[in-house]
């Protein structure tokens, strides 16, 4: 059997693919933000002294790393409107994905931070900052820019894995793709054309995070070598 | 929840052990193959297995899946199993990551070792079969338990284009006639725990004896 391929009706449908793949940028931008806060905090909250804390962020981030995205997805988007709570689709999306995100993000920045040695600590407490001043510019900068490869690969991960949000009815890339399959019933041409967008959005981003990588850390030394 | 709905439910957790193990084993051989065409001697292998891996590692495994569903019938082998579709993307999937993570392992055992070997005769093959392999499997145990929960999680991904029927889908149905969202999926999530979390903790362990041993 020969296949003809038939390109023309998928590439047709471009203006939908391209707001499909705006509206993944949106949600892969949004989760990220606001999972490396989250994640952050649950970092922070890990090296906690109250014993509380640290069981508590210890269960989410086990929870979350042992169970698939997709049924996080189902059980709280699908559990939430059962029980009444009902929101937009795509802000649905963000809450899953950054569930899922933060505790990846909690265990790689703790990674960092317990790879800072504690002469630094003394050394930041012998020069009198306060308590936020090490915070930022002594634990989280440093440790952040330690695990900057493997987080920024993390974020990419999430990316690509946004597109398993459209199994709850969100309209990004992949869902949209969906709609025009069932609509030409191109579905290789479909998943061809998918596969290149999302190759070319994963190098965008990672192009990004490298850009941004070069803004934000800004010593050429790399870290933990000596001078 | 009926004792009927809860056999479905472990019929399913089945399902999404097979297709695990399947994929262990399939992708286990082709990433081997993957983190050795990394290191080769020849330009080309070492170039092309590069590109294999970025391409794969940006692409969603949604759209990987969809691809292996539909393209076998496109290039005349017919439909597939879904099983097969599900696994082969699968596969494609790990060789991927587990030949990056195992190029690592492989390049992280000692200069010396592999100059030692070649000083006492031995031929390529028999210096990674001998020297090197044994000492990297070492290194790669602890990566490599904890890229098996990867793959336990993302089986779920098997039942949204192609349909197999393993536990995310299993419950997806029990959740589509009962509408009690919140028992089937959290009942999935308890079953997909209780295959990850052993595994999570035993790559930990693995990890920790291996840093004692080295440190």
């Amino acid at each position: 059997m020969k296949y003809q391929f038939d390109f023309s009706s998928v590439l047709a449908q471009w203006p939908l693919l391209l707001e499909g793949a705006w509206v993944t940028i949106q949600l892969s931008f949004l989760a990220t933000v606001i999972g490396f806060v989250l994640g952050a905090l649950c970092a922070l909250g890990r090296g906690s002294r109250h014993g509380w804390l640290r069981r508590l962020v210890g269960v989410y981030v086990e929870g979350i790393r042992n169970t698939p995205l997709l049924i996080q997805a189902y059980f709280l988007i699908f559990g939430l409107s059962s029980v009444g709570v009902t929101m937009p689709i795509l802000a649905g999306a963000v809450l899953a994905l950054v569930i899922n995100i933060g505790a990846y993000t909690c265990e790689i920045i703790r990674a960092g931070i317990e790879s800072i040695h504690k002469g630094q600590l003394e050394a930041a407490d012998c020069l009198g900052m306060s308590k936020l001043q090490v915070f930022w510019h002594v634990i989280l900068r440093p440790a952040v820019e330690r695990v900057y490869p493997s987080l920024t690969s993390q974020f990419v991960l999430l990316m690509l894995a946004s597109s398993i949000m459209s199994s709850i009815g969100a309209e990004e890339l992949f869902g949209i793709a969906n709609r025009i399959q069932s609509d030409t019933f191109r579905n290789f041409e479909i998943f061809l054309v998918l596969w290149a967008i999302y190759l070319a959005l994963s190098y965008m981003m990672r192009l990004g995070f490298w850009l941004l990588g070069q803004i934000v850390f800004t010593r050429r030394r790399k870290l933990g070598t000596p001078l | 929840m009926t004792h009927e709905q809860l056999t479905y439910l472990l019929l399913g957790a089945v399902g999404t052990l097979e297709l695990s193990v399947l994929t262990f084993i399939a992708g286990g051989l082709a990433g081997l193959g993957m983190a050795l065409a990394r290191i080769s001697p020849v330009r080309g292998v070492r170039v092309a297995a590069a590109a294999w891996i970025q391409v794969v590692q940006g692409t969603p495994l949604l759209v990987l899946m969809g691809l292996c569903f539909y393209g076998p019938n496109i290039i005349g082998i017919g439909s597939v199993p879904a099983l097969v579709a599900a696994a082969l993307a699968m596969t494609i999937y790990s060789s991927a990551f587990l030949g990056e993570i195992w190029r690592g392992c492989i390049q992280s055992v000692h200069k010396s070792q592999w100059e030692a070997a070649e000083c006492i005769g031995l031929t390529r093959w028999q210096r990674m079969a001998k020297v090197v392999l044994p000492q990297a499997l070492r290194i790669a145990t602890p990566p490599t338990v904890g890229f098996m929960v990867q793959i336990i999680k993302n089986t779920s991904i098997a039942s949204l284009v192609i349909g197999f029927a393993e536990l995310s889908y299993n419950a997806k149905v029990l959740n589509n006639s009962t509408f009690q969202p919140f028992i089937y999926f959290g009942c999935a999530a308890l079953l997909y725990f209780a295959m990850c979390y052993p595994l999570s903790r035993w790559s930990r362990t693995l990890e920790r004896k291996l840093n004692a041993t080295r440190g």
